[in-house]
């Protein structure tokens, strides 16, 4: 099992919420720019790879007790949804890789 | 640091609270002013203490310290009275003063233990040392902590703990129409209301995925409405309930990937043509009446106990 904190690093994540738990465990993940293929076909605890970045993913990330949201070609979430991802514990981490490669990092690091 | 300096207010808290007499000892070690210094010396030793109370018919008439009879062996008299050698204007506290004044009084005279009287009566009751305090301390800390623990407990069967034939528990969320920043409040809020009642996860998380997406459609398509939860002792009943445009085709409404969403609506997401079969598949009950032009009525239902597979899972 991974916890979310052990992937930050070598993904050159950068952590943009500042008060999520970072020590929750990592059960695999889910690819999807679709909000209900989320919410159909995602499990509690996966990482969610995205670039969807307005304030309804952290209530989807929550319903689905996500474990963090990763969004892909540096995409920078607003204000408001770090402040709901604050709010909702939902650690929002951005990557400079697209969608493909991040995925690719992840799988290698076993999260599957 | 947040956690340890609430913990260390509610210490302060409770030295306010809590009263002399419900961290001293009261089974008091004392000696009797007619004693002698000798046998002041196997009574200290025997009980490892380094000082007693001098009583008289539960009168307090002094202290007598292991300082004393070294005193008095140098002084070569361990042969006289306890009375000769005690110190006589004893500082003591009222049993019924807050702990926070013996904290006050060891902190000023450097005392290791006072004697507690009774205001009333005058009579000696107890002796209160710093190691009391910290017991008394933990052990009303660890009574809060049970309670507390007690209260969490209730509060996750509440559903169990009443007594009814029938239970019928109403949750209303209003939700407002193309108030994206809001959107899911009211799938989150049910969410974790029916957590709390302590009803199951498995269902409870069919039932937030079910009302997030009736809820979102309430949101991008009509003019606003309300989630209605209604928990009864084996099921319970989400009802979904819009003012606006309406489902002219309810058929092909159900039909995956169908979807009358403009353009922007897809780009954040939405729009996918999957909410309306995600209810369905969640669901163990699902029906769906519209009218064009008047709004849209979805009603679902789970049942707690029948076993069905757990919410769709994807395939490998």
């Amino acid at each position: 099992m991974t916890s979310l904190h052990e992937i930050i690093e070598p993904l050159g994540l950068e952590v943009k919420t500042s008060d999520t738990d970072l020590n929750r465990e990592v059960t695999g993940g889910y690819a999807s720019d679709l909000l209900s293929d989320v919410m159909a076909n995602s499990n509690a605890g996966n990482l969610w790879v995205t670039l969807q970045m307005h304030t309804n993913i952290v209530a989807v990330a929550s319903l689905k007790e996500l474990s963090a949201i990763i969004l892909v070609n540096n995409r920078t979430p607003a204000d408001s949804t770090l402040v709901k991802a604050n709010e909702e514990n939902i650690p929002i981490l951005v990557s400079k890789s697209p969608a493909f490669i991040m995925i690719g990092k992840l799988y290698e690091m076993g999260i599957r | 640091m947040g956690h340890l300096q609430e913990e260390f207010t509610k210490v302060q808290e409770l030295v306010y609270e809590l009263k002399i007499e419900e961290a001293m000892t009261a089974d008091v070690i004392t000696v009797k002013p007619h004693n002698h210094m000798n046998e002041l010396r196997d009574l200290l030793r025997d009980h490892r203490i380094a000082g007693v109370p001098v009583v008289e018919k539960n009168k307090l008439l002094g202290m007598v310290s292991i300082e004393d009879f070294i005193k008095s062996l140098a002084d070569g008299d361990v042969n006289s009275r306890i009375d000769a050698k005690m110190t006589r204007s004893v500082t003591f506290l009222y049993a019924d003063e807050p702990l926070v004044h013996a904290i006050q009084k060891f902190d000023k005279h450097g005392f290791g233990r006072l004697p507690v009287v009774n205001r009333k009566t005058g009579n000696m009751v107890g002796i209160i040392t710093k190691g009391d305090i910290i017991k008394g301390l933990l052990k009303q800390l660890e009574v809060n902590y049970h309670e507390d623990e007690v209260r969490r407990y209730r509060a996750n069967h509440v559903l169990n703990d009443i007594v009814a034939d029938r239970i019928s528990l109403i949750l209303q969320y209003d939700v407002v129409a193309r108030d994206f920043e809001r959107a899911g409040t009211a799938s989150s809020e049910l969410k974790a209301t029916l957590k709390s009642l302590g009803i199951g996860r498995e269902i409870v998380r069919r039932i937030a995925i079910a009302s997030y997406e009736a809820e979102m459609n309430a949101v991008i398509y009509s003019d606003g409405g309300t989630v209605t939860a209604e928990v009864m002792n084996d099921q319970a009943k989400i009802e979904v309930i819009d003012h606006g445009a309406g489902i002219p085709d309810i058929e092909r409404a159900m039909q995956l990937g169908y979807s009358t969403a403009p353009e922007w609506i897809r780009e954040l997401g939405f729009g996918a043509g999957m909410g309306l079969n995600n209810i369905k598949r969640c669901a163990d009950v699902m029906d769906l009446q519209s009218e064009v032009g008047k709004g849209t009525h979805l009603t679902s239902i789970f049942y707690f106990k029948k076993q069905r597979n757990d919410e769709p899972t994807r395939n490998h």
